[in-house]
């Protein structure tokens, strides 16, 4: 067997394995060990069996990962994130916002979606956003007499757009893998970010106003007697200190004050500052932040030191000149390549999430974007907007089964999934126009750090 | 067995908790370092190698507190269709074709690559405060003896499943917010269910 048929045979025996379930970065690390030992295998050194440059390269490869100064931000904004989400702040900032909210079409939508969309952003969890909009929001937009699956769609939709808005977690794990300058990234994100937001907003407004019964305006009773000052009030309490915060790291970050990390440090004391503002920062949810940090970046980081050595091997072997050749050999126009990286993302996205998607599999196609003159920043923005699809495509739309999971026992999955359709073709839309109008993802980063 | 797995658990995770504590160590030294450098203009040399020093220091010690918490990413949309003996089973085989080997090359490997490092007490070269990284280096086989211990713990895990048909309870810990209200979600329906029982009693 040749060297590259070897290395095809490895991401076929890989990708059989995931299947199998067993926890991805161990069967990374001990994939690029065995297939590496074959790659490397030198009779010449032999002198024990350990005499194999692969040793070298696994220690080089998890140190690499160690001292990487774009991944250093993970742990800081996860933490950021849990101490953000443990502030007791959405039910705030859902009330004030529905109050403010209340004469537009469909105002409690609209209201979720915000406040999905700011807690998101704020805290990158989505399972947690979507946990607890379920039970806040989507009990009180039943009681509204709101459409099921509509109020499901916009809880789900707009509980994954926090991986997308910056500062999200996925952009940072992108920029390692793919070398775009985390801040770029961000810069270029913000109005896709946004595009799909207002897009999200305009849908639940058109339908709300086409079909009042799937979003019944509220009862005079229901509205709460409310003066505007009372509002103001409101919504500087809750509204604003996170948009502030929000706001000063993205600042922060974008005109090159401080790094992603630094921008990140500041941001978790500011949580920290916002939590203990909101009485809510016991000794218990401290603890609880810290160990939920240290598990999550260990699972993502991990992934990163299995991933990184496997893939040398892999390309080692010749692995991604076999899949480079094949592709080129199809003979694609740039647009068509496009399409089929993205179709393939989406479809990786319907058993696998976002971590093992950017770390494992987006790598392999980032080697081929000159070739079709494809922009690694314009890729990685069409790939977190594709992404979003990753939570709620079954058999693992984990956003539609956090919801199901704190749902009123009457909700069946099957409405929470047909409402998030409409959702889904409007992440496809938005990718259509960012395809139509790149400059939706250059101007801001032109606009700041000069010509590409 | 079970007292093996226990007591793995339970080192694991103090240790695993022990250094999830350089978050805020982490936190606040890059704060200090924002604040003297905007404020005081006078920027630390220390920082930036603190910084990585600890997110490499903590992620690496939590692999195995991660890995006893079952919270290493799996794509298990097959997996949770099985039954538990399956998935034992399945996961038995696996633990010694995917795990051990890789873990114990990096425990080989790391130790050797540690102990070159100590032969000259390295220091950073990212900045000039001569910031040692030998003993961050030292991790990596620490690390690894660790996620060695948790593994095998993992393996006699498959066992009890395998004999009992229902796999073994982890030590109580923080979950994730959605898995803490997804439980009580289902608290909250098993205690209905029972309160409805219970009126059909009084019916009675």
């Amino acid at each position: 067997m040749t060297d590259p048929q070897v290395a095809v045979m490895m991401l076929g025996i890989f990708i059989f394995t995931i299947l199998l379930g067993f926890p991805i970065a161990f069967t990374l690390v001990a994939m690029g060990v065995a297939f590496g030992y074959y790659a490397y295998f030198d009779a010449e050194r032999m002198q024990t069996i350990f005499d194999n440059r692969i040793f070298d390269l696994l220690v080089n490869q998890t140190y690499s990962v160690m001292a990487n100064d774009v991944l250093t931000a993970v742990p800081l904004f996860l933490f950021m994130g849990y101490i953000v989400e443990r502030a007791n702040i959405v039910d705030r900032l859902f009330f004030s916002l529905q109050i403010a909210a209340r004469r537009l079409p469909g105002s409690m939508a609209i209201a979720a979606l915000a406040t999905c969309a700011l807690f998101a952003t704020a805290t990158g969890i989505i399972g947690a956003v979507v946990t607890l909009m379920g039970l806040l929001a989507f009990p009180a937009m039943l009681k509204a007499r709101y459409d099921v699956s509509f109020s499901a769609g916009v809880i789900c939709a707009g509980g994954c757009l926090g991986i997308l808005i910056p500062p999200s977690i996925m952009l940072i794990v992108y920029a390692a893998t793919s070398n775009v300058s985390v801040v770029k990234l961000y810069a270029g994100a913000i109005f896709p970010g946004f595009l799909l937001a207002g897009l999200y907003i305009l849908y639940v407004m058109g339908r709300a106003l086409l079909n009042p019964k799937l979003a019944p305006k509220p009862r005079p009773e229901d509205i709460a007697d409310v003066t505007t000052g009372q509002v103001i009030f409101m919504m500087v309490t809750s509204f604003f200190p996170l948009a502030f915060l929000i706001l000063s790291v993205l600042g922060a970050i974008l005109f090159g004050l401080a790094t992603p990390s630094e921008a990140a440090a500041v941001g978790a004391l500011g949580g920290l500052l916002l939590a203990a503002a909101y009485r809510a920062l016991t000794w218990e949810r401290l603890k609880e932040a810290v160990y939920l940090t240290v598990r999550t970046s260990a699972m993502v980081c991990w992934l990163f030191v299995g991933s990184w050595t496997f893939a040398s091997v892999f390309s080692y072997l010749g692995g991604h000149d076999v899949i480079e050749h094949f592709v080129l050999g199809l003979e694609l126009s740039p647009v068509m390549f496009l399409i089929l990286a993205q179709v393939i993302i989406f479809l990786l996205g319907w058993p696998l999430e976002w971590s093992e998607i950017i770390i494992i599999f987006v790598p392999i196609f980032l080697p081929m974007l000159p070739y079709f003159n494809v922009d690694p920043l314009f890729f990685g923005i069409l790939v977190a907007l594709n992404l979003q699809t990753s939570f709620l495509t079954p058999p693992m739309a984990m956003a539609a089964y956090y919801l199901k999971g704190v749902a009123p026992p009457h909700v069946h999955l099957m409405q929470i999934f047909k409402g998030v359709m409409p959702f889904l073709s409007m992440v496809i839309l938005a990718m259509i126009i960012l395809y139509n109008f790149p400059q939706i993802a250059f101007w801001l980063p032109d606009y700041l750090y000069g010509g590409r | 067995m079970e007292s093996f797995i226990l007591h793995v658990d339970r080192l694991s995770a103090w240790v695993g908790k022990a250094f999830a504590w350089c978050i805020l160590i982490m936190t606040f030294g890059v704060g200090y370092e924002v604040f003297v450098r905007y404020v005081l203009r006078d920027p630390t040399a220390w920082a930036f190698d603190i910084s990585y020093m600890m997110y490499g220091t903590l992620f690496m010690m939590a692999g195995a507190y991660t890995l006893s918490r079952d919270g290493h990413v799996r794509g298990d949309v097959i997996y949770r269709l099985w039954k538990p003996r399956t998935q034992a089973v399945i996961e038995f085989i696996l633990y010694f074709l995917f795990f051990f080997p890789g873990v114990i090359a990096l425990i080989l490997a790391g130790f050797d690559y540690a102990g070159e490092s100590w032969s000259y007490t390295e220091v950073s070269v990212m900045s000039p405060a001569n910031v040692p990284i030998f003993q961050f280096k030292t991790i990596i086989p620490i690390a690894g003896i660790l996620l060695l211990l948790q593994g095998i713990a993992q393996v006699f895990r498959c066992v009890i499943c395998y004999r009992t048909g229902e796999w073994p309870a982890h030590l109580e810990d923080v979950e994730e917010m959605e898995t803490m209200l997804q439980h009580q979600a289902e608290d909250v329906e098993q205690i209905k269910e029972h309160l409805h029982i219970g009126e059909k009693g009084g019916v009675k």
